[in-house]
């Protein structure tokens, strides 16, 4: 029971991290129908970007745990959310109304060239940083068992779901939110009732990638040491998570984050953790065969 | 001229350098929130404690570079006007590349084939050829998933190493030599490939290259983690080396063979297995590009390219989607599961290490540069990304770099990568416009 | 009095809470150009979508008579639908813009093709079998160029033929497949007057020598009266008219879902012609 519980703890907070990314793909394929695959790249940015910022407010002497974690929030998010932009301005942009796979392959094409951007500035050796934030709860103890949420782990939920209250406020109340949402339904019908629509796609970059910094900045909290290459996986993961809650669908992008973390945390749990990552490739699969909608997801209807 | 004309006219030839350095402000204050925290500061000390250097000098030339180049550009887009070329024209070089295809490739083959008795040609130079040509083949075949039929394969890799373990496997448990096993792997790598095409290939473009990618990472995490059989990281050694008609390539061969140059009565030399290779691989490629443009003008090709055109319009003419695209799917694999064989033989040596993502990128960076559907183009590809780091080590590390950057560009301006300009593959009329009877 | 080639039974498609055609039933015969008409979002492309496999109805039976016997097209997926003798165009032109327009003809004869290359084996090995299979699709395809005026264009890549010849070429296309029944989505959409008589002309002829029914959705009145042998009229995805073209075209109901309360004879005919122009492009 309490080797479930703490399972649940750590799934909750690997998933919330799946979930910040996932929201990124889901929402630029809600509205431009790609699959922005270099958005895994992102969120390694992010992660290196909250690393240097870190060392550099060490640098100028700011020790204060909370000011600097929020300060490496708020840098890592500016700086991130610069790349999602450019990113979409010099890949996708152009290739609006060209052949089928050509958006797919640009991005194949930028997360390729993020990974060895990122490999030749800052090595390909590992980074790790220091714990910044120690500490925890012990929930409780059973036959020498512990179940303990750091917190870290504390920081990584609440600030989750802040994100996701700021967020759906966005998209529900400001004009931003309601031009994304007429997007979503018709671009060419929503830029002739003069909803500027490159800057509304420009702007869901942005919120993606500031999302995936925060996640990046979590995982280099939480793991404490990340490389070039730590991208990829995340982003396929994400993206599953994506598609599990239904491509398209923000409340469904976290809960399938929630989910998938979920199922690795029990999965290395209780089974082994050499094939956890084909567990989520599993479950892609799985999903995209039996259920393409996804849990919260719309059907499409084929138009003929 | 007329009003309309003088107007259009000038938009294009006027040069406003206010508006163009507000533009190029933009994009240099862009480029220092992009490159002052990945330029500007270097991690350093990985083992120890981390630490930070600073490099503000990168930035700064980063920042102007980009300035200026961004001037420059809107300066010469102003002087020649927009962009002459819409998307989707193929430009000169192209079309006479194309038009005299015939020409080009018979002078590669006979360049292939004359290599390696060529003044210049030495051990090494033989062994980057082979290489050059895997990936000649591996974007040959992987062209017909991605060139012909339109699907986007990103675990193309997955059959090159179902391909390759399988030869070994095959060698160690019955003692296959790398002729029987051959056509073995192709079966194989042909099965994975129906295995994983039957249910994913009724999904959406977009989502069957997510499905690819995480199906060849399975295959990878698999050969790592199934140690009683893979011998996981460490990989498979003793691979058994082809033979020549049963003729061995060794110095001194076992009890009951005979070698090479004992048959042929000439002194041993280790260059005689690198050119047999070398021979061996130039056969297997020359006998994909064989296939691949005699099935595209068959039914089966043509409808891979219809479903590929719209696939909406070919179930309407009777095109059983599914079973078509899982045909390209399977020829694909097979090819992939040859190349394979052939990469297991040559090394003598595999591991899991040789199967990754950036395997699958590098083919499909391949078959997108070389232009999907171009044989020619292929090889030209190929031959820059296998040459580029082996010209020196800078370039080894900005080899993917470039790629990348170069897999936007060619979507951005040249969408049917550089050499691409469709032949049909069948006409009523000659080439030239004039009518002409059957 | 020719045979029915397709019966169509109480059909009926729902999409979510929408009804888009309800207890629909209607007859086609061989030999014979039946139209489907009726305002924008009547329903016409559903029906459509429902015979060709595209969509399954909610409700009905769609038996179409075709070159193996009786069928119920219901219960065929969609590609199977083409191998029973039902071939269709599209409303936005659906051609393989990126081949070639000669190929675009041969593809249509795919599964012959399939069939004599023995699953692509034998063409492979280049056998005569095969090569003599293509060589009478290619003269299938020539003698349908030459019928839609397109023989010099054959090498062209479909995508870049002007507009009218792209909806000639889409007809020619489904002619190729050898269908009993032709199915053909607004054909003279975005057409020019000559252009959609030449149309006319051509669909006269089809079912004059090929002996085939036609079923045709179309805006163009002027068109649909002037060819068709029967016309259907529906709104809000119910039929309100059936039979020969004049009786339909003084049917008060057909008159009022066209042009609302108002009769006919009041308007102006600038009117009537910016009523029948906006009608055209949707459905």
């Amino acid at each position: 029971m309490y080797y479930f519980l703490q399972q649940l703890i750590n799934g909750l907070t690997l998933g919330a991290m799946y979930g910040l990314i996932a929201i990124g793909y889901s929402m630029v394929y809600g509205i431009i129908g790609m699959i922005n695959f270099a958005h895994g790249e992102i969120y390694m940015i992010g992660a290196f970007i909250s690393i240097i910022s870190f060392l550099l407010l060490g640098v100028l002497g700011i020790t204060w745990v909370p000011l600097a974690l929020l300060l490496v929030l708020i840098l890592a998010m500016i700086f991130t959310a610069t790349y999602g932009w450019a990113v979409e301005r010099l890949a996708y942009r152009p290739l609006r109304g060209s052949f089928r796979l050509a958006p797919l392959i640009s991005a194949i094409g930028m997360s390729i060239f993020l990974q060895n951007y990122v490999q030749i500035l800052q090595g390909a050796n590992v980074k790790p940083l220091p714990p910044q934030v120690t500490g925890g709860y012990v929930l409780g103890t059973d036959g020498g068992f512990t179940v303990q949420i750091s917190n870290i782990q504390i920081i990584i939920m609440l600030l989750t779901v802040v994100l996701m209250v700021i967020f759906s406020t966005i998209i529900a109340k400001t004009p931003l939110g309601r031009a994304q949402r007429a997007c979503e339904q018709d671009l060419g019908m929503a830029a002739l009732c003069g909803v500027n629509v490159d800057r509304t796609i420009s702007l869901t970059f942005v919120m993606g990638a500031a999302l995936a910094a925060v996640a990046g900045l979590m995982a280099t909290l939480y793991y404490g040491v990340i490389d070039f290459f730590i991208g990829f996986l995340a982003g396929i993961k994400a993206f599953t998570a994506a598609v599990l809650g239904g491509i398209g669908s923000i409340p469904g992008a976290m809960l399938g984050g929630l989910l998938l973390g979920l199922v690795e945390a029990f999965w290395s749990g209780y089974f082994t953790t050499e094939y956890k990552d084909v567990a989520a490739f599993g479950i892609l699969v799985i999903v995209l065969i039996f259920l393409p909608t996804g849990l919260l997801g719309k059907p499409e209807i084929e138009k003929v | 001229m007329s009003v309309a004309a003088q107007g259009v006219g000038a938009e294009k030839a006027r040069f406003d350098p206010a508006r163009a350095l507000k533009e190029a402000g933009l994009a240099a204050f862009v480029a220092f929130m992009l490159f002052l925290p990945m330029m500007g500061f270097r991690l350093v000390g990985a083992e120890g404690r981390l630490g930070l250097e600073y490099r503000p000098q990168w930035v700064v030339i980063g920042v102007v570079t980009v300035f200026f180049g961004h001037l420059l550009v809107s300066f010469l887009r102003a002087m020649r006007g927009a962009p002459v070329r819409p998307a989707g024209r193929v430009g000169p070089v192209a079309r006479y590349v194309n038009t005299h295809a015939k020409w080009f490739a018979l002078a590669g083959i006979a360049l292939a084939f004359a290599l390696p008795f060529t003044p210049f040609a030495n051990r090494y130079v033989v062994d980057v050829a082979t290489t050059v040509l895997i990936y000649v083949m591996l974007g040959w075949g992987l062209n017909i998933v991605v060139g012909l039929a339109g699907l986007l394969d990103l675990g193309y890799v997955a059959f090159y190493a179902v391909g390759a373990y399988s030869y070994a496997l095959f060698a160690q448990w019955f003692g296959l030599g790398f002729w029987e096993a051959l056509p073995i792997a192709g079966v194989l790598a042909a099965t994975f490939g129906i295995l994983l095409g039957f249910p994913v290939l009724r999904l959406r473009g977009d989502y069957l290259a997510i499905v690819t990618l995480g199906f060849g990472e399975i295959i990878r995490i698999i050969l790592l983690n199934w140690y009683p059989v893979t011998r996981g990281p460490d990989g498979l050694s003793g691979i058994p080396r082809p033979t020549f008609f049963g003729l061995v390539f060794t110095r001194r061969p076992a009890e009951g063979e005979v070698a090479f140059h004992q048959f042929f009565e000439i002194s041993y030399s280790g260059l005689h297995r690198v050119i047999f290779l070398y021979y061996l691989i130039l056969l297997l490629a020359l006998l994909t590009n064989w296939f691949v443009l005699r099935i595209r003008r068959l039914p089966v090709g043509r409808a891979w390219e219809a479903l590929r055109e719209d696939e909406i319009a070919s179930k309407a003419l009777g095109i059983n989607p599914t079973n078509t695209k899982l045909t390209a799917f399977a020829l694909g694999a097979m090819f992939g599961g040859f190349a394979g064989s052939f990469f297991a033989t040559r090394q003598g040596f595999i591991s899991p290490e040789s199967f990754t993502f950036i395997e699958s990128a590098t083919i499909l960076a391949i078959v997108v540069l070389g232009g999907m559907g171009s044989q020619i183009g292929v090889v030209l590809a190929a031959a820059v990304i296998v040459i580029l780091p082996e010209l020196g080590r800078e370039f080894e590390q900005f080899r993917m770099l470039l790629f990348g950057a170069a897999m936007v560009g060619i979507m951005v301006w040249r969408p049917r990568g550089l050499l691409a300009s469709r032949e049909p593959t069948i006409r009523l009329h000659a080439r030239s416009a004039g009518e002409r009877s059957p | 009095m020719t045979a029915p080639l397709l019966e169509v039974e109480h059909l009926t498609m729902r999409f979510g809470g929408l009804t888009a055609v309800d207890d629909l039933s209607f007859v086609a015969h061989d030999r014979r150009i039946t139209a489907i008409i009726g305002p924008n979002g009547a329903g016409k492309t559903t029906v459509f979508n429902c015979l060709t496999g595209f969509y399954r109805p909610t409700v009905g039976q769609l038996t179409f008579h075709g070159h193996h016997g009786p069928v119920l097209l219901e219960r065929l997926d969609g590609y199977l639908i083409p191998r029973q003798g039902i071939a269709r165009t599209f409303q936005n032109i659906r051609l393989f813009a990126q081949m070639s327009v000669l190929e675009n003809l041969v593809v249509a004869q795919h599964n012959e093709l399939m069939r004599a290359s023995g699953y692509t084996v034998y063409g492979l090995l280049g056998l005569r079998r095969y090569r003599e299979a293509e060589a009478e699709a290619v003269d299938r395809a020539r003698h349908w160029l030459d019928r839609v005026g397109l023989l010099s264009r054959a090498d062209w890549e479909a995508g870049n033929l002007p507009y009218g010849d792209q909806r000639r070429l889409e007809i020619a296309r489904a002619m190729c497949t050898r269908p009993r029944l032709l199915c053909l989505d607004e054909p003279a959409a975005g057409l020019n007057p000559r252009e959609t008589a030449e149309l006319g002309e051509l669909l006269l002829g089809i079912r004059e020598q090929e002996k085939i029914g036609i079923l045709l959705i179309e805006h163009d009145m002027s068109m649909v009266m002037g060819i068709s042998d029967h016309v259907i009229v529906i709104d809000y995805g119910r039929k309100i008219a059936d039979g020969p073209p004049a009786a339909v075209r003084n049917d008060p109901n057909v008159i009022k879902a066209y042009l609302g309360e108002t009769e006919e004879e009041e308007l102006p005919e600038e009117v009537k012609a910016d009523l029948e122009a906006r009608g055209e492009g949707g459905g």
